[in-house]
C-alpha cells in the first residue's frame, strides 16, 4: 500500500455537520456564518433530501452570498453522498475552494440522517453531530459511530429540554461514557449568542489547520 | 483478472456519484410515464435501445485507444442534444475519471485528463467545466483496467439499464427482487447490444450506433429546472 498522502493544509478547513433530521443542522450552519463572517472566507455545500431547500433556506437568511453555497442532491441516500460515494460532493467543494481562493473554511451539511451517518475521512477534516433534546435523551447512549466519532458533539433545543422531559444531565453523563474527553456542548440557536461557543470551536480547530506543521500540536 | 476489473468498474457501489442519478426515472415517475412493473419495463428497454446503446458504442471505442479523444468527444456531443444531458454527462465523466485514476494509474486515464482539462473557449477558467463525457471516460478507465471493448460496452449497457432500475426503487417503492428479475430477464438483449456496439469499436466513429431518445432529452431538460428533485438527473 502507498502511504497516506497527508492533508494539504493550503486548502481550507472541511468541516461536516450531520445530525438527524430537525436537529438543527441548518440553524447551526446559519448561525455560524452568521458568527464568522467578517472573520473567516466560508463556503458551504448542503446535502439536502429535498433538492435546495437547506441552501434557500440559508440565503434567505443573508447570511452568506448566493454564490458561496453549493447545493448537492444525493439520489435518495443522503449517508451514500457523505460516506460511500463523496464525489459528488468533492466535486462541489473543489469548485468552491477553487473559485473562491483563499478559502478559510468549508461547512458540508448532510441530509438529517439516523445515528451511523457520519462523513468519510476523504471529504472531511472535521465533523460535528447535532442532536437535540427532543430526540429524546436516550438518544446519546444508543451511540453509533456519529456520536462516538464526531470531533464535537452538540446537543442543541435545550431551551425544550422542560418541555419535552429530557433531563440533560443524563445526556451529558451518557455522552461522556460513549465519547470520553472529545468535545461536547450544548446549545439553544433560537437564541442571538446561541452558537458563540460552537463558533469558539471552530474558530481553534481554523488556527491549528492553519499552523505550519513545525508549530503544529 | 479483467473479469475482475469489470464487476469493479460496473458495480452500483463504485464510487463515481452514480447513486445520485436516477437517468430519467426521477422525471418519469414525476409526469406518470412509470408508476409500476410494466411500465418501468417499458422504460428500460426503450433507454437499453437508445442512450444505452449509444453510450456502449463510445465506451467500445473509447477503450480501443485507436481513437483521438477529440474526436470520440464531438461524437458523444453529437448523440446528446439535450443541454442539461451533456452537463451530467461531463460532470458523470469528471468523476469516473478520477475514481479510475486512482484504481488503474497510469498513461491512458492521464492522457484523456490532459486531453480534457483545458479550458473552452469563452469560458470562465475552471477545470470544473469540461471533463469526458461519461462512455469515454467508461471506456477509457476499461481500457486502464486491462478490459476489451466488448467489456467496456457492457458496463455502460449495465450502467445504462440498472441505474434507472435502482431508482424506481427508491422512488416508488418497488419489490427489489421483482426488479432484479426483470433485470435477469433483459440480460441477453443487454448482452446483445454490448456485442453490437463493440462491433464496431475498431471502425470509423461516424459509423457508431446513435439512436435517439428523445423523451429523454426532454426529461433531462425538464429535471434540470424541477423543484423538489432527489436525484441529480
Amino acid at each position: 500500500m502507498p502511504p497516506e498522502t497527508p492533508p494539504d493544509r493550503l486548502r481550507p478547513l472541511r468541516v461536516g455537520v450531520g445530525g438527524p433530521v430537525g436537529s438543527g443542522k441548518t440553524a447551526l450552519v446559519a448561525a455560524l456564518c452568521r458568527m464568522l463572517a467578517e472573520r473567516l472566507h466560508i463556503g458551504v455545500v448542503t446535502n439536502d433530501i429535498y433538492t435546495t431547500e437547506d441552501a434557500d433556506f440559508l440565503r434567505s437568511q443573508g447570511v452568506l452570498d448566493d454564490n458561496r453555497i453549493r447545493a448537492v442532491q444525493t439520489g435518495c441516500c443522503p449517508h451514500t453522498a457523505i460516506r460511500d460515494d463523496i464525489s459528488e460532493n468533492l466535486e462541489a467543494v473543489e469548485e468552491l475552494e477553487t473559485r473562491l481562493a483563499p478559502l478559510d473554511l468549508v461547512l458540508l451539511e448532510s441530509g438529517g440522517d439516523n445515528l451511523t451517518a457520519t462523513f468519510s475521512q476523504g471529504l472531511v477534516d472535521r465533523q460535528i453531530f447535532v442532536l437535540d433534546v427532543s430526540g429524546g435523551d436516550k438518544v446519546p447512549r444508543k451511540g453509533g459511530p456519529s456520536v462516538t466519532s464526531a470531533d464535537l458533539l452538540v446537543i442543541n433545543k435545550i431551551d425544550l429540554a422542560p418541555m419535552v422531559g429530557a433531563d440533560l444531565e443524563v445526556m451529558r453523563r451518557d455522552s461522556v461514557a460513549r465519547r470520553g474527553d472529545r468535545a461536547m456542548i450544548f446549545s439553544s440557536l433560537r437564541k442571538t449568542d446561541g452558537a458563540g461557543e460552537i463558533a469558539e470551536w471552530i474558530l481553534s480547530e481554523v488556527a491549528q489547520w492553519a499552523k505550519p506543521s513545525s508549530v503544529r500540536g | 483478472m479483467g473479469s475482475m476489473n469489470l464487476l469493479l468498474l460496473a458495480d452500483g457501489r463504485f464510487p463515481a456519484g452514480g447513486h445520485a442519478h436516477s437517468g430519467g426515472m426521477e422525471t418519469a415517475v414525476a409526469t406518470g410515464g412509470v408508476s409500476d412493473l410494466a411500465s418501468l419495463h417499458a422504460f428500460l428497454i426503450g433507454r437499453l435501445a437508445t442512450a444505452g446503446l449509444a453510450a456502449a458504442g463510445l465506451a467500445a471505442a473509447a477503450c480501443t485507444t485507436k481513437h483521438p479523444w477529440d474526436a470520440l468527444d464531438a461524437e458523444s456531443d453529437a448523440r446528446i442534444p439535450s443541454p442539461a444531458l451533456r452537463e451530467v454527462s461531463r460532470r458523470q465523466g469528471r468523476l469516473l475519471l478520477r475514481a479510475a485514476r486512482a484504481l488503474w494509474p497510469g498513461s491512458v486515464l492521464d492522457d484523456l485528463g490532459a486531453a480534457c482539462g483545458g479550458t473552452p473557449a469563452g469560458a470562465r477558467p475552471s477545470v470544473h467545466l469540461v471533463g469526458p463525457h461519461h462512455p469515454v471516460a467508461m471506456g477509457a478507465a476499461a481500457a486502464a483496467a486491462g478490459l476489451e471493448p466488448l467489456d467496456a460496452a457492457r458496463a455502460a449497457v449495465f450502467n445504462a439499464v440498472t441505474g434507472p432500475a435502482s431508482a424506481a426503487v427508491r422512488l416508488l417503492g418497488l419489490d427489489p427482487l421483482a426488479v432484479h428479475r426483470l433485470l435477469a430477464e433483459m440480460a441477453p438483449d443487454m448482452d446483445d447490444s454490448a456485442h453490437c456496439a463493440a462491433a464496431g469499436s475498431g471502425g470509423p466513429l461516424d459509423a457508431l450506433p446513435c439512436p435517439g431518445s428523445i423523451l429523454l432529452d426532454l426529461y433531462a431538460q425538464r429535471h434540470a429546472l424541477a423543484e423538489g428533485r432527489l436525484f441529480a438527473s
